[in-house]
């Protein structure tokens, strides 16, 4: 009989936790039931349009004939370009706020703001993104249009999560590396991001995967339903993207592309997952490394 | 050096995201044949209408066949966000559901947008009920204006309400959302003014949830396009409408020669004088009045008759020698 078991034999204590046990149980299995029930309609409903042609083909008028083509690369592309944007300026952030700046309320407001930032709706960095980006920057809407109003939207979780993988480093370290006569920024180079970095980058690929699935801030600037092209010019091509494609096809009145945006549900979430996947095995890979 | 490690497998994953993606067209039909000797290459900036969109997204398809180097892409910001964006040049072609407002042609003169309005394709817009429902098989232009005014707001609430004989049934109405032309077309076209409505209906710009809506509803009453009706005919019942002379079901006939009054309309490509000076448009507008009679066919609407696409011909050409 382990701790938790252990009541002393008063039979109310052990009933109710017998009855809280059973509750969380069945939450865990409401969620994960929910999921399956998705899992499952989604693969039924699109399995049989998943195929190395719907992979590779233009989308089309005829849905047998419905590719995803562009609407993944156009995806991909908009998360490398998020990545190289979000990444330096996010960790970049975060290290500053952290290690640099001196407790003030200049600080505070900065974190405050910041924290307020991760909770507004993608919707509003997509307005931002179409006044700022698309108008005023004259960067009509090319991918790397997308990908700014994109980082826009991430920028403030890859901040904060970085900012929380570097505040769970102990100060001690910190104060050891000054002490034996490390500058501030060999401390943060050489002792500080190693142990952070699988935090860091965990947060930076959830971040990513999330705006991997985001369509709202791409609909605000006008992303386009309809691309025959994968994008050769950054700067000045047009983009379409997984979740913008799987929408129009949920939009038309034939059946046929029902299934097909239920294909395309299953490829996003397969680039969903192996992103996942990767999150998981960097984290393993590093903080195997870390030794004190 | 791990630190360096770490960054340099960041930046490899970036780099296998960003490159390593590059593809010719996939090439699988010859139905449309092109001029092998031109090549042209550019781009052409397409938005409008989500009505219209599937019959441009068919002639993008086709045209981008016959010239991959052209880049065709196709938005749909609604008819309103797309002329917003013609009216000051942005766009070389809108795609409307509807003509284009005096407001919008006061703006077009504004900044020196000339145009040219083309007549794609007739769409009618289905008038459905419940499979169940035993006691409507045609409705009059008045019943529905009685039904969908802003004063039947909360009046109008049961079958029997709209007329005796039908039964004490709960009347429930399904229609799109205000954002939508179909919307804008219907309440100009039944009660009168556009974007008069009464508000207390199930509203959604997903025609798809409309469908889904009556089809479970035995009181519903709804509309939408023709093409959301065709592909659900098991689950849905269609009601002629009655104009004062006759009862009319909406079908290609009906539709095109303008019988199913007044629930068919035109639709539109409003193309800028301007940009028909670039080749490769040009060439696009040609492509789309060439080929735009079989397409609209197969993406569920009716083609235009002889006449209209005549003087199609007529306006493109006079465009065309004049710029």
């Amino acid at each position: 009989m382990n701790l938790a078991q252990h009541s002393n034999g008063r039979p109310y204590a052990k009933f109710a936790s017998k009855c809280f046990a059973l509750l969380c149980g069945f939450c865990t299995l409401l969620s994960v039931s929910v999921l399956l029930l998705l899992l499952w309609n989604v693969f039924s409903y699109g399995w049989g349009s998943l195929s190395w042609n719907f992979l590779t083909s233009w989308p089309s008028r005829f849905a047998e004939k419905s590719g995803i083509w562009s609407a993944l690369i156009g995806s991909l592309y908009l998360i490398g370009v998020t990545a190289v944007l979000s990444v330096p300026v996010g960790v970049g952030a975060a290290i500053y706020l952290e290690e640099y700046a001196p407790p003030s309320r200049w600080r505070t407001l900065v974190q405050i703001n910041i924290a307020n930032l991760a909770g507004v709706p993608s919707i509003v960095y997509g307005i931002l993104g179409l006044g700022l980006f698309v108008r005023m920057m004259h960067l009509n809407r090319s991918v790397i249009a997308g990908g700014l109003t994109l980082t826009l939207v991430v920028l403030p979780i890859v901040i904060l999560s970085a900012q929380e993988s570097l505040r769970a480093v102990p100060s001690t370290i910190r104060q050891a590396s000054y002490a034996l006569g490390a500058t501030r920024w060999q401390t943060i180079w050489h002792q500080l991001l190693p142990v952070a970095l699988p935090g860091i980058m965990t947060g930076v690929i959830l971040s990513l995967s999330r705006a991997l699935g985001e369509a709202a801030p791409l609909v605000a600037i006008g992303a386009a339903t309809y691309v025959r092209f994968t994008p050769q010019n950054l700067l000045t091509d047009e983009f379409s993207a997984l979740p913008i494609q799987i929408f129009n096809w949920t939009d038309q009145p034939q059946k046929g592309f029902h299934e097909v945006a239920a294909a395309g549900i299953i490829v996003l979430l397969v680039v969903l997952i192996s992103m996942n996947a990767l999150a998981v095995l960097l984290r393993q890979r590093f903080s195997k490394k870390v030794k004190w | 050096m791990k630190i360096l490690n770490g960054y340099a497998i960041v930046l490899l994953a970036n780099l296998i995201l960003v490159t390593g993606c590059s593809k010719s067209a996939p090439s699988d039909s010859d139905t449309f044949s092109s001029d092998p000797n031109a090549t042209p290459t550019g781009s052409i900036r397409i938005d409008g209408s989500s009505t219209v969109f599937p019959i441009s997204m068919a002639v993008a398809e086709e045209f981008g066949e016959a010239f991959p180097k052209i880049k065709v892409p196709v938005k749909q910001s609604g008819t309103g966000g797309g002329m917003k964006q013609f009216t000051v040049g942005e766009v070389d072609i809108c795609d409307a559901s509807r003509k284009i407002k005096d407001s919008e042609l006061e703006a077009c003169k504004e900044n020196g947008v000339e145009f040219v309005e083309l007549t794609v394709a007739f769409d009618g817009m289905a008038v459905v009920a419940h499979p169940d429902n035993d006691w409507c098989d045609c409705i009059t232009v008045e019943q529905l204006k009685n039904i969908w005014r802003p004063e039947s707001d909360g009046q109008i609430t049961k079958w029997s309400d709209v007329n005796p004989d039908w039964p004490e049934e709960e009347l429930k109405l399904y229609g799109p959302g205000t954002d939508s032309g179909t919307f804008e077309y219907f309440t100009e076209a039944i009660v009168g003014e556009a974007r008069a409505s009464r508000p207390d209906y199930t509203a959604s710009e997903n025609d798809n949830a409309l469908v889904r809506g009556v089809a479970a509803d035995k009181g519903a009453l709804g509309y939408f396009g023709y093409a959301y009706f065709a592909e659900n005919k098991d689950q849905l019942k269609l009601l002629s409408v009655n104009n004062g002379t006759d009862c009319v079901a909406p079908s290609e006939k009906t539709v095109r020669d303008g019988t199913y009054a007044p629930l068919s309309r035109p639709l539109y490509i409003y193309v800028s004088k301007d940009s028909l000076t670039r080749p490769e448009v040009a060439q696009f507008v040609n492509f789309y009045l060439d080929n735009v009679d079989q397409l609209s066919g197969e993406v569920g609407y009716v083609p235009v008759t002889k006449e209209v696409a005549e003087e199609n011909a007529k306006l493109l050409q006079a465009a065309l020698n004049r710029s």
